[in-house]
């Protein structure tokens, strides 16, 4: 069945069976493959997307359910001309190794900082325990997101 | 990990929902998702209809007033953590909330979710019990308002009929003045708890406790109330010797489950210190 929503502020329309989960929408038939997918049953938070300004597990959603919404990926979230704060922050610290989990960690943080830009390191502990990283052992990850804080205090001031 | 085919519909009454649940034998309801698609990913679930309540009016009010506080039953738990009449309305509510799985999952699982699947260990439906809550169902025949006490029948398991939507759950107004806690314990944040506590009491004019109310889950096959418990507090002023005598009668009166995550005895003990740390935090805080 169609379904219609809004990607990275484009309109898409895709027509879907009703059992695709809207990771597999994103990724083989939008070929948004920015969002990874790990353990497809809603414990690793890799395919973590921002729908109408929410941080979502796009595994624990059926395509046909984002009827109408705005989604972000990963790829709306960054330029071919530089880096954002939150990657330079995340190259900075070195808050990667493999990579695999980096888009659930890049999207969740974005979504939690816009919300919140002064959260302190246990509410982004809190935050990002729903996502899992089996090589940084978590530190340098919550130093990037301390550090990016300040640009997004600036983008939220008028 | 990919769901067995069904058919979806998302239609824009709760009437049509409700003749859908009853016109297919294997229908089942999605609303949030969190619980049903892992499910459905592992297969353990395999309707044959799926029935989105998205475009259904009416289902996503946090009602406040003189008779206490009516959750619809697309009420997500973001919902519940923003909205800051809560803190007086129902801190214990709020606080509860905030310990239910993680931040994306916060984001879009449901209040009627969280009580038509019913994990033994799901905050929601222990905080339901505990206050005495009140579930509103839909269905085919009308409506009726069933007590959370009588709703949850065991693991995943509830009175609801196979037509029948939830659409509220009432939790009773919550005076000032009220000492509360919750504290549950899991091997990492945001995994389902191993057990967790719920508990409420006013006091008399002299500061004994009055009316205690004192729920479980995770330690038995559906969340429970621990009347013993409840009334070894009753006319009590709460101290060290009544916080320890609570916790043993409450390790007494828990029957948990074993499984590989942790042995019966081990629940037992941890049901008891959770609710030492319930009792000894409730003493200290009370609500506006």
């Amino acid at each position: 069945m169609q379904v219609n929503f809004e990607l990275n502020g484009k309109a898409v329309a895709v027509d879907v069976e009703p059992r695709m989960h809207l990771a597999d929408c994103l990724r083989d038939e939008l070929r948004q493959t920015g969002t990874h997918l790990g353990c497809e049953h809603g414990v690793c938070g890799a395919c973590t997307v921002i729908i109408d300004g929410a941080a979502v597990r796009s595994c624990l959603m059926l395509a046909v359910q984002a009827e109408g919404s705005s989604v972000v990926t990963l790829e709306g979230l960054s330029t071919e001309e530089a880096l954002t704060p939150l990657q330079t922050a995340f190259r900075k610290h070195h808050a990667l190794q493999c990579g695999f989990c980096t888009p659930g960690m890049l999207t969740t943080a974005h979504a939690l900082l816009t919300d919140e830009p002064d959260a302190d390191a246990d509410r982004i502990r809190s935050v990002l325990s729903g996502n899992l990283c089996r090589c940084t052992g978590y530190i340098p990850i919550v130093d990037a997101v301390l550090e990016a804080r300040a640009a997004y205090r600036k983008t939220d001031k008028p | 990990m990919k769901p067995a085919p069904f058919d979806y519909q998302a239609p824009a009454t709760l009437r049509e929902a409700v003749d859908l649940l009853a016109s297919a034998p294997e229908a089942m309801v999605i609303a949030g998702g969190q619980s049903l698609m892992p499910l459905l990913a592992l297969r353990l679930a395999t309707p044959s209809l799926l029935v989105d309540l998205r475009r259904v009016p009416g289902l996503d009010a946090i009602a406040i007033g003189d008779d206490g506080i009516r959750l619809g039953a697309r009420v997500r738990w973001r919902d519940i953590e923003n909205d800051p009449r809560l803190e007086t309305a129902h801190p214990l509510l709020r606080e509860t909330i905030t310990q239910v799985a993680h931040y994306q999952i916060r984001n879009r699982g449901t209040v009627g979710g969280s009580l038509a699947h019913t994990d033994p260990a799901a905050e929601l439906p222990g905080l339901a019990v505990t206050c005495e809550g009140e579930i509103t169902l839909a269905g085919v025949a009308g409506t009726r308002v069933v007590r959370a006490r009588d709703f949850f029948t065991g693991p995943l398991m509830t009175v609801r009929q196979r037509d029948e939507i939830i659409t509220e759950l009432h939790l009773p107004f919550w005076p000032s003045g009220r000492r509360w806690a919750f504290r549950e314990f899991a091997q990492r944040q945001g995994d389902f708890s191993l057990a967790g506590v719920a508990l409420f009491y006013d006091e008399d004019q002299e500061g004994r406790v009055a009316d205690a109310h004192v729920g479980v889950v995770g330690a038995s096959d559906r969340p429970q109330r621990l009347m013993e418990v409840e009334a070894l507090l009753n006319g009590r002023f709460v101290d060290e010797p009544l916080i320890r005598e609570a916790a043993e009668a409450a390790a007494r009166t828990v029957d948990p489950p074993e499984d590989l995550h942790a042995p019966a005895a081990y629940r037992r003990a941890l049901v008891a210190t959770l609710i030492e740390r319930g009792l000894r935090s409730a003493a200290q805080h009370r609500s506006a």
